[in-house]
Protein backbone atom coordinates (compact mmCIF):
# COMPACT_ATOMS: atom_id res chain seq x y z
CA UNK A 1 0.00 0.00 0.00
CA UNK A 2 2.90 2.28 0.84
CA UNK A 3 4.46 1.69 -2.58
CA UNK A 4 1.19 2.49 -4.29
CA UNK A 5 0.80 5.74 -2.37
CA UNK A 6 4.37 6.69 -3.27
CA UNK A 7 3.76 6.09 -6.98
CA UNK A 8 0.52 8.02 -6.77
CA UNK A 9 2.29 10.98 -5.16
CA UNK A 10 4.99 10.95 -7.85
CA UNK A 11 2.35 10.78 -10.56
CA UNK A 12 0.50 13.73 -9.06
CA UNK A 13 3.71 15.75 -9.06
CA UNK A 14 4.34 14.89 -12.69
CA UNK A 15 0.76 15.72 -13.52
CA UNK A 16 1.04 19.16 -11.96
CA UNK A 17 4.13 19.89 -14.01
CA UNK A 18 2.38 18.71 -17.18
CA UNK A 19 -0.59 20.95 -16.53
CA UNK A 20 1.68 23.94 -15.98
CA UNK A 21 3.60 23.19 -19.20
CA UNK A 22 0.37 22.93 -21.14
CA UNK A 23 -0.93 26.16 -19.66
CA UNK A 24 2.24 28.10 -20.43
CA UNK A 25 2.41 26.72 -23.96
CA UNK A 26 -1.00 28.29 -24.50
CA UNK A 27 0.62 31.73 -24.15
CA UNK A 28 1.62 31.40 -27.80
CA UNK A 29 -1.97 32.33 -28.57
CA UNK A 30 -1.22 35.93 -27.59
CA UNK A 31 0.88 36.17 -30.78
CA UNK A 32 -2.38 36.20 -32.72
CA UNK A 33 -3.99 38.80 -30.49
CA UNK A 34 -3.85 41.61 -33.02
CA UNK A 35 -4.43 39.54 -36.17
CA UNK A 36 -7.89 40.11 -37.51
CA UNK A 37 -8.46 43.04 -35.17
CA UNK A 38 -7.64 45.23 -38.16
CA UNK A 39 -10.79 46.13 -40.10
CA UNK A 40 -12.89 43.81 -37.96
CA UNK A 41 -16.03 45.15 -39.56
CA UNK A 42 -15.18 44.12 -43.12
CA UNK A 43 -13.56 40.77 -42.48
CA UNK A 44 -15.46 39.53 -39.42
CA UNK A 45 -15.40 35.75 -39.52
CA UNK A 46 -19.01 35.43 -38.39
CA UNK A 47 -20.16 37.93 -41.02
CA UNK A 48 -18.33 36.17 -43.88
CA UNK A 49 -19.95 33.87 -46.45
CA UNK A 50 -23.45 35.22 -45.96
CA UNK A 51 -23.27 34.81 -42.15
CA UNK A 52 -23.48 31.01 -42.51
CA UNK A 53 -21.27 30.63 -39.40
CA UNK A 54 -24.03 32.21 -37.32
CA UNK A 55 -26.19 29.22 -38.27
CA UNK A 56 -23.29 26.90 -37.47
CA UNK A 57 -22.79 28.37 -34.01
CA UNK A 58 -26.52 28.09 -33.31
CA UNK A 59 -26.46 24.40 -34.26
CA UNK A 60 -23.36 23.80 -32.12
CA UNK A 61 -24.97 25.53 -29.12
CA UNK A 62 -28.12 23.38 -29.41
CA UNK A 63 -26.06 20.19 -29.73
CA UNK A 64 -23.85 21.06 -26.74
CA UNK A 65 -26.92 21.99 -24.68
CA UNK A 66 -28.72 18.73 -25.44
CA UNK A 67 -25.54 16.72 -24.84
CA UNK A 68 -25.06 18.31 -21.41
CA UNK A 69 -28.68 17.47 -20.60
CA UNK A 70 -28.21 13.86 -21.72
CA UNK A 71 -24.91 13.49 -19.81
CA UNK A 72 -26.91 14.58 -16.79
CA UNK A 73 -29.27 11.65 -17.50
CA UNK A 74 -26.28 9.33 -17.82
CA UNK A 75 -25.00 10.47 -14.41
CA UNK A 76 -28.39 9.84 -12.82
CA UNK A 77 -28.53 6.31 -14.27
CA UNK A 78 -24.97 5.59 -13.06
CA UNK A 79 -25.87 6.74 -9.55
CA UNK A 80 -28.92 4.47 -9.57
CA UNK A 81 -26.85 1.50 -10.74
CA UNK A 82 -24.33 2.06 -7.93
CA UNK A 83 -27.03 2.36 -5.29
CA UNK A 84 -28.67 -0.87 -6.37
CA UNK A 85 -25.74 -3.03 -5.30
CA UNK B 1 -30.83 37.94 -43.35
CA UNK B 2 -28.64 36.15 -45.90
CA UNK B 3 -27.83 32.59 -44.81
CA UNK B 4 -28.94 33.17 -41.21
CA UNK B 5 -32.53 32.58 -42.32
CA UNK B 6 -31.60 28.89 -42.06
CA UNK B 7 -31.80 29.34 -38.30
CA UNK B 8 -35.50 28.86 -38.99
CA UNK B 9 -34.84 25.11 -38.77
CA UNK B 10 -33.06 25.35 -35.40
CA UNK B 11 -33.95 28.43 -33.36
CA UNK B 12 -37.67 28.54 -34.15
CA UNK B 13 -38.49 24.83 -33.53
CA UNK B 14 -36.95 25.20 -30.03
CA UNK B 15 -39.95 27.35 -29.12
CA UNK B 16 -42.44 25.02 -30.80
CA UNK B 17 -40.93 22.16 -28.84
CA UNK B 18 -40.97 24.12 -25.57
CA UNK B 19 -44.64 25.00 -26.06
CA UNK B 20 -45.58 21.38 -26.85
CA UNK B 21 -43.71 20.07 -23.81
CA UNK B 22 -45.41 22.62 -21.56
CA UNK B 23 -48.83 21.61 -22.97
CA UNK B 24 -48.10 17.94 -22.18
CA UNK B 25 -46.83 18.97 -18.74
CA UNK B 26 -50.01 20.88 -17.89
CA UNK B 27 -52.17 17.98 -19.13
CA UNK B 28 -50.37 15.65 -16.70
CA UNK B 29 -50.72 18.28 -13.95
CA UNK B 30 -54.51 18.35 -14.47
CA UNK B 31 -54.60 14.55 -14.56
CA UNK B 32 -52.69 14.45 -11.28
CA UNK B 33 -55.18 16.79 -9.64
CA UNK B 34 -58.14 14.66 -10.74
CA UNK B 35 -56.37 11.39 -9.87
CA UNK B 36 -53.40 11.71 -7.46
CA UNK B 37 -51.05 9.16 -9.00
CA UNK B 38 -47.34 9.93 -8.58
CA UNK B 39 -46.77 8.72 -12.15
CA UNK B 40 -48.62 11.76 -13.51
CA UNK B 41 -46.60 14.04 -11.25
CA UNK B 42 -43.33 12.56 -12.54
CA UNK B 43 -44.32 13.07 -16.15
CA UNK B 44 -45.58 16.60 -15.47
CA UNK B 45 -42.32 17.67 -13.79
CA UNK B 46 -40.00 16.09 -16.33
CA UNK B 47 -41.87 17.51 -19.33
CA UNK B 48 -41.68 20.96 -17.73
CA UNK B 49 -37.95 20.51 -17.07
CA UNK B 50 -37.14 19.55 -20.66
CA UNK B 51 -39.38 22.39 -21.84
CA UNK B 52 -37.27 24.83 -19.83
CA UNK B 53 -34.08 23.36 -21.34
CA UNK B 54 -35.45 23.88 -24.85
CA UNK B 55 -36.59 27.39 -23.90
CA UNK B 56 -33.12 28.29 -22.61
CA UNK B 57 -31.56 26.90 -25.80
CA UNK B 58 -34.05 29.03 -27.76
CA UNK B 59 -32.99 32.13 -25.81
CA UNK B 60 -29.25 31.47 -26.29
CA UNK B 61 -29.55 30.70 -30.01
CA UNK B 62 -31.81 33.74 -30.38
CA UNK B 63 -29.20 35.92 -28.68
CA UNK B 64 -26.47 34.64 -31.03
CA UNK B 65 -28.64 35.27 -34.07
CA UNK B 66 -29.67 38.71 -32.79
CA UNK B 67 -26.04 39.66 -32.21
CA UNK B 68 -25.30 39.37 -35.93
CA UNK B 69 -28.71 40.39 -37.26
CA UNK B 70 -29.82 43.22 -34.97
CA UNK B 71 -26.39 44.24 -33.67
CA UNK B 72 -26.86 43.26 -30.02
CA UNK B 73 -27.55 39.96 -28.25
CA UNK B 74 -30.37 41.50 -26.21
CA UNK B 75 -32.29 44.50 -27.45
CA UNK B 76 -35.21 44.30 -25.06
CA UNK B 77 -37.47 43.11 -27.86
CA UNK B 78 -40.97 42.30 -26.51
CA UNK B 79 -40.63 38.67 -27.60
CA UNK B 80 -37.24 38.31 -25.93
CA UNK B 81 -38.55 39.82 -22.72
CA UNK B 82 -41.79 37.81 -22.85
CA UNK B 83 -39.96 34.52 -23.38
CA UNK B 84 -37.50 35.32 -20.58
CA UNK B 85 -40.36 36.11 -18.16
CA UNK B 86 -42.21 32.92 -19.15
CA UNK B 87 -39.06 30.89 -18.48
CA UNK B 88 -38.51 32.57 -15.11
CA UNK B 89 -42.08 31.67 -14.13
CA UNK B 90 -41.33 28.04 -15.01
CA UNK B 91 -38.04 28.14 -13.10
CA UNK B 92 -40.04 29.23 -10.05
CA UNK B 93 -42.01 25.98 -10.51
CA UNK B 94 -38.85 24.01 -9.67
CA UNK B 95 -37.98 26.33 -6.80
CA UNK B 96 -41.47 25.72 -5.38
CA UNK B 97 -41.17 21.96 -5.79
CA UNK B 98 -37.71 21.91 -4.27
CA UNK B 99 -38.81 23.86 -1.23
CA UNK B 100 -41.49 21.32 -0.20
CA UNK B 101 -40.33 18.07 1.35
CA UNK B 102 -43.67 16.32 1.74
CA UNK B 103 -44.10 14.39 -1.53
CA UNK B 104 -47.88 14.51 -1.86
CA UNK B 105 -47.97 18.19 -1.03
CA UNK B 106 -45.10 18.86 -3.42
CA UNK B 107 -46.92 17.15 -6.27
CA UNK B 108 -50.25 18.85 -5.56
CA UNK B 109 -48.88 22.39 -5.18
CA UNK B 110 -46.59 21.76 -8.16
CA UNK B 111 -49.57 20.77 -10.30
CA UNK B 112 -51.53 23.86 -9.28
CA UNK B 113 -48.57 26.14 -9.94
CA UNK B 114 -47.97 24.37 -13.27
CA UNK B 115 -51.45 25.38 -14.42
CA UNK B 116 -50.76 28.97 -13.37
CA UNK B 117 -47.39 28.99 -15.20
CA UNK B 118 -49.06 27.57 -18.30
CA UNK B 119 -51.74 30.25 -18.17
CA UNK B 120 -49.00 32.90 -17.95
CA UNK B 121 -47.53 31.66 -21.25
CA UNK B 122 -50.48 33.15 -23.13
CA UNK B 123 -49.91 36.81 -22.26
CA UNK B 124 -46.11 36.57 -22.20
CA UNK B 125 -45.42 34.80 -25.48
CA UNK B 126 -48.70 34.70 -27.41
CA UNK B 127 -50.58 37.97 -26.88
CA UNK B 128 -48.38 40.84 -25.67
CA UNK B 129 -45.54 40.46 -28.23
CA UNK B 130 -48.09 40.63 -31.06
CA UNK B 131 -49.56 43.88 -29.77
CA UNK B 132 -46.30 45.83 -29.73
CA UNK B 133 -43.75 46.72 -32.35
CA UNK B 134 -41.06 44.09 -32.54
CA UNK B 135 -37.83 43.20 -34.28
CA UNK B 136 -39.16 39.67 -34.63
CA UNK B 137 -41.64 38.92 -37.38
CA UNK B 138 -45.28 39.04 -36.33
CA UNK B 139 -45.30 42.19 -34.19
CA UNK B 140 -47.46 45.21 -34.92
CA UNK B 141 -46.43 46.64 -38.26
CA UNK B 142 -44.41 43.60 -39.38
CA UNK B 143 -45.38 40.76 -41.65
CA UNK B 144 -46.27 37.20 -40.74
CA UNK B 145 -46.59 35.41 -37.41
CA UNK B 146 -43.95 35.05 -34.68
CA UNK B 147 -42.59 31.88 -36.26
CA UNK B 148 -42.42 32.86 -39.88
CA UNK B 149 -42.09 35.93 -42.06
CA UNK B 150 -43.36 35.02 -45.56
CA UNK B 151 -41.09 37.68 -47.10
CA UNK B 152 -37.95 35.97 -45.80
CA UNK B 153 -38.77 32.38 -46.64
CA UNK B 154 -39.50 30.39 -49.77
CA UNK B 155 -42.09 27.60 -50.15
CA UNK B 156 -39.23 25.10 -50.21
CA UNK B 157 -38.03 26.32 -46.83
CA UNK B 158 -41.50 25.98 -45.38
CA UNK B 159 -41.56 22.43 -46.73
CA UNK B 160 -38.43 21.66 -44.68
CA UNK B 161 -39.62 23.72 -41.71
CA UNK B 162 -42.61 21.49 -40.89
CA UNK B 163 -40.69 18.18 -40.64
CA UNK B 164 -37.98 20.03 -38.67
CA UNK B 165 -40.58 21.15 -36.12
CA UNK B 166 -42.04 17.64 -35.84
CA UNK B 167 -38.56 16.15 -35.48
CA UNK B 168 -37.46 18.51 -32.70
CA UNK B 169 -40.77 18.05 -30.86
CA UNK B 170 -40.47 14.26 -30.98
CA UNK B 171 -36.86 14.52 -29.74
CA UNK B 172 -38.03 16.68 -26.83
CA UNK B 173 -40.84 14.27 -25.93
CA UNK B 174 -38.49 11.29 -26.10
CA UNK B 175 -35.88 12.90 -23.82
CA UNK B 176 -38.58 13.91 -21.31
CA UNK B 177 -40.02 10.39 -21.17
CA UNK B 178 -36.51 8.99 -20.57
CA UNK B 179 -36.11 11.25 -17.53
CA UNK B 180 -39.64 10.45 -16.30
CA UNK B 181 -39.15 6.68 -16.68
CA UNK B 182 -35.87 6.83 -14.78
CA UNK B 183 -37.54 8.76 -11.96
CA UNK B 184 -40.47 6.33 -11.77
CA UNK B 185 -38.05 3.38 -11.68
CA UNK B 186 -36.07 5.05 -8.89
CA UNK B 187 -39.26 5.54 -6.86
CA UNK B 188 -40.17 1.89 -7.36
CA UNK B 189 -36.75 0.71 -6.15
CA UNK B 190 -36.84 2.84 -3.01
CA UNK B 191 -40.35 1.62 -2.23
CA UNK B 192 -39.30 -2.04 -2.32
CA UNK B 193 -36.17 -1.40 -0.24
Amino acid sequence: MHGYACIKKKFMKLNKRNILTTLFSLFIITCFAQDGAVSANDSNFMMSDGKIFVVMSVVVVILIGLFIYLFNLDRKITRLEKNKD
Amino acid sequence: MQQTVRNLFFHVPMWFCMQTLFIISVIYAVRYLSNPNSKYDCYSAEFARTGVVFGVLGLITGAIWANYQWGAPWSGDPKQNGAAIALLIYLAYFVLRGSITDEAKQARLGAVYNIFAFAMLFPTIWILPRMTESLHPGGRGSEGNPGLNPNDTTPEMEMVFLPAIIGWILLGIWISTLFARLRLYKEKIYETK
